[in-house]
């Protein structure tokens, strides 16, 4: 595997590191409590650092790595058939498009092993064989079983093992834990990060927090598109707002809409639910073979149905990655192949799996996704097949980093799917919980140490210029949103900008309608500051005002994104630009003019923003054309 | 069976934890079937921000049933009639036309109130703080597959582990006890072999933590079990008792 393999075992051997006694003195702030957060300041503490860690929930339990169903890829094979480090690293690579570094896939890769025994020594109940050992399950974009799980909610186990190695350093008093704060501002002091304005959701007071290093852990971005599978709240802030102090963003059109989630109804509807791809190890996707046929599924004969994945990908079948099986169901319910009310999703039949493995078997390994599905729906999956539709889900952009997961504000560590690092233009199933963990569990800690070693400069008052600077800025937006006394609610217009976005950015993209995009997302903005109506006071809870904060920092990002996805003149992974496809219409990729990461830097906010390139270098597996057929 | 519905919402509106609070009614005419309590919710606040009112602060994320975030009683029931069902995860069709739904917020002595139908859950976390995990530092740890765990066994513990830490069974219980949320975890680590050399440590600490929180004894009638929607079972609470021993 060339000099790559092992490559980060070598550089981590000549980090510098610093003496236990230093480590007291030195203070990381970390903002985020999911699986990236929380792993990292545990970590940090056991260390012997002094960490902050702050959330905008009320416990840090709650942070979205929580929703995260189908499992954990780890290269153990533990099946015994045949998968390795290299094995991950290249499907890894060839999942995301090649647009992702080499050296932070194999990292990942070889990273990951250590990760399973971690959490098992913390106490996550992973699905275990009758023989005791840990059972592993096949995942979409691989031919091998990797996929390590505790039934459809990993995440959560995941999540409750770190937060308590967490809580358990908050007991030994290395940990201040900070709930319901939402972060507004970076504090940048010589251009160092060095703290990190908050505003307290119960008092509405401003508080500033000054720390050595601080690390942004606060997950992704698919809010912009106001449906999406994440949790209402999640947001862009954090990121965003260091973006605007100088942190560039990388590849923000890389987004990727997961192929399984229960299909959009009322308009009044908040959000979308995923259920977990591993479904579609047993699951069947397929739509009627004559356009606009209403019959009901069970009045379709086998002959009459198209299993349309195991038709255009033979050999990956119903696994095929998540950007193809989306796109190909978008393909079928336009060609008016589409089941269910308004036509806008396909079916995933477990009928086959039922019939051949008994009812039993699949309620143990997908129940507590049915009875969410028959919650949501009020319909039986055991005995007519979901209704699925792909749905914004997971954002593969985020604050550009180094090898040492440093953005480009140096202090300003950037972790889990807050960054943009190793999954390229397309991420494969349960590769998140994976980079989450590796990022907080084991890099960091590392390269934070090594940052720290030469750069602990002396605390910072919370009085110094660059403190008070960064207060006034927070002031300044709340008191300019609270004054503008308008006449519409901040979610009217996230759902106008969710809107536009999902038909300029979504699935499929073009320039004619990324330009119209930016357009109208400028307009949108302006409509915003003019017209919002935001009731109640700066002090105390003001929710609508939190909405506001958020919303607000969205309108720049879809305009970043668009400008992202209409420079990136080529289709890769989950970028599909129609410009650019193949005769069978899978995306076609431009190696010689875009083998490389888009960053872009923040220029003010009357100036178009600056595009940076970092080329990409592949030494082990030569780019090729994706192909799962 | 009807698509949309009207609703007569009473809801517990209160400004601040100091001073009191009171029922408010709201109307919604006709909504549809396939939205969520909360996203019922959602457009009241709509409607209350467009004349002018303070929308109602309620707990809500993920909105999946996962977080834990979400919880308030409805017709006195903690998260509704619906059996294994976060309030979120609560659809209008659940109800009928013209019904009339009373939402209050969890009350219980550890959990004060924040305003409206939010309330401060904090105890919780400090509760796991006091030992609801297995100290193994990173890089301590052994080969995942050297601790052997079967298969029924693995079951079990996780089932355990689904507790979302969102209240409900202690809105639900007259001594406002956190017995099943303290038995849950327990039984979660002691049912592994990771969680074997603190057990009896842990069981001491998250007892003596629960207690000073101000939750009260088990009032052994079950209503925790009935409402919370992971389905633990309260016989882990009989189980806790043995291992007090």
């Amino acid at each position: 595997m060339g000099s790559l393999g092992g490559a980060w075992r070598r550089t981590r051997e000549q980090l510098p590191l610093i003496s236990p006694q230093r480590k007291r003195s030195l203070h990381v702030f970390v903002v985020g409590s999911g699986l990236a957060g929380s792993s990292a300041a545990a970590t940090l503490a056991e260390q012997g650092y002094r960490v902050t860690v702050m959330t905008y929930h009320d416990s840090p339990r709650r942070a979205h790595s929580v929703a995260a169903q189908g499992g954990i890829n780890a290269a153990r094979d533990n099946a015994g058939d045949g998968d390795s480090v290299s094995r991950l690293f290249a499907d890894t690579l060839r999942g995301g498009d090649f647009r992702a570094r080499e050296a932070g896939c194999m990292r990942l890769a070889e990273l990951s092993s250590a990760i399973i025994d971690q959490a098992v020594a913390q106490g996550v109940p992973f699905a275990r064989e009758y023989g005791g050992t840990l059972a592993t399950r096949s995942f979409g974009g691989a031919l091998v079983s990797r996929t390590f799980y505790a039934r459809g909610q990993t995440g959560q186990q995941l999540l409750y093992g770190s937060t308590q190695a967490m809580l358990r350093q908050v007991a030994a008093g290395r940990i201040q834990l900070l709930c319901r704060r939402d972060a507004l501002e970076l504090i940048t002091h010589d251009g160092v990060a060095r703290g990190v304005v908050a505003r307290n959701l119960l008092t509405g007071a401003l508080e500033v927090y000054t720390a050595h290093a601080v690390v942004l852990a606060t997950g992704g971005y698919s809010n912009v598109f106001f449906l999406s599978t994440n949790a209402v709240k999640s947001n862009a802030s954090a990121i965003w707002r260091a973006h605007r102090q100088g942190a560039l963003f990388a590849n923000p059109c890389f987004t990727q809409i997961h192929p399984t989630c229960i299909p959009s109804g009322d308009p009044g509807q908040s959000k979308l639910t995923l259920m977990s791809e591993s479904l579609r190890n047993d699951g069947r996707v397929w739509v009627p073979d004559r356009a606009n046929d209403t019959r009901d599924p069970g009045q379709i004969p086998e002959a009459e149905r198209d299993y349309f994945l195991e038709r255009l990908y033979p050999s990956y079948g119903n696994m095929a990655p998540r950007d193809l099986a989306s796109r190909r169901a978008r393909e079928r319910c336009n060609a008016g192949h589409g089941v269910g009310p308004g036509r806008r999703s396909v079916f995933l039949d477990l009928r086959d799996a039922i019939t051949e493995q008994g009812r039993e078997p699949i309620a143990q390994r997908y129940g507590n996704l049915l009875e969410m599905y028959e919650r949501i729906t009020g319909e039986d999956p055991y005995t007519s097949p979901l209704r699925i539709y792909p749905a914004p889900h997971y954002t593969m952009g985020g604050l550009w980093v180094d090898y040492h997961l440093m953005s480009s504000i140096p202090g300003l560590f950037v972790l889990g799917e807050a960054n943009f690092s190793e999954h390229g233009a397309n991420r494969l199933g349960a590769s998140a919980l994976m980079q989450g963990l590796a990022d907080g569990t084991f890099i960091a800690p590392a390269t934070i140490t090594a940052w720290l070693s030469s750069h602990s400069t002396p605390n910072l008052s919370n009085d110094a210029p660059a403190c008070r600077d960064a207060l006034q800025r927070g002031h300044q937006r709340i008191d300019g949103l609270l004054a503008t006394q308008g006449h519409r609610p901040v979610d009217a217009f996230h759902r106008e900008l969710g809107a536009t976005m999902i038909n300029c950015c979504g699935i499929s993209r073009h320039a004619a309608s990324l330009r119209k995009g930016i357009h109208e997302i400028g307009q949108l903005e302006q409509a915003f500051q003019a017209e919002v109506r935001i009731p109640g006071e700066k002090d105390g809870p003001n929710v609508e005002l939190e909405k506001a904060l958020r919303v607000s920092d969205f309108f720049g990002l879809a305009q970043l994104m668009l400008r992202d996805a209409l420079a990136r003149e080529e289709s890769c992974g989950a970028h599909f630009r129609e410009e650019y496809q193949t005769l069978d219409g899978e995306g076609q990729r431009d190696d010689a003019r875009f083998a490389h990461i888009a960053a872009w830097e923040h220029q003010g906010d009357h100036a178009e923003p600056r595009r940076y390139s970092e080329p990409l270098t592949f030494t082990i597996v030569q780019p090729s054309a994706r192909s799962y057929r | 069976m009807r698509n949309r519905i009207s609703l007569t919402l009473r809801i517990w509106r209160q400004e601040s934890p100091e001073g009191g609070g009171g029922f408010q009614s709201y109307h919604l005419e006709e909504v549809s079937c396939d939205l969520s309590l909360l996203e019922a919710l959602d457009q009241l606040n709509e409607q209350l921000i467009n004349a002018g009112e303070r929308p109602i602060h309620f707990e809500h994320d993920c909105r999946e049933g996962i977080c834990g975030s979400c919880g308030f009683l409805v017709n006195g029931q903690a998260h509704g009639p619906q059996e294994a069902t976060s309030v979120c995860q609560l659809y209008l069709r659940q109800f009928n036309h013209g019904a009339t739904l009373t939402l209050e917020p969890w009350r219980a002595r550890a959990f004060p109130l924040i305003q409206d139908l939010a309330v401060d859950r904090s105890a919780l976390d400090r509760i796991i703080s006091a030992g609801g995990y297995c100290s193994v530092n990173v890089g301590q740890a052994p080969n995942a597959n050297a601790l052997l765990v079967g298969k029924e066994q693995a079951q079990s513990a996780f089932n355990t582990a689904t507790c979302i830490g969102c209240g409900a069974c202690i809105a639900s219980c007259r001594n406002a006890s956190a017995s099943l949320f303290v038995a849950a975890k327990l039984a979660h680590l002691a049912q592994l072999p990771q969680g074997q050399p603190e057990r009896q440590k842990r069981t001491r600490a998250m007892q003596e933590a629960m207690q000073a929180e101000g939750f009260g004894s088990c009032s052994s009638n079950l209503e925790c079990e009935a409402v919370c929607p992971k389905q633990i079972s309260a016989d882990w609470i009989s189980w806790m008792r043995r291992e007090q021993q």
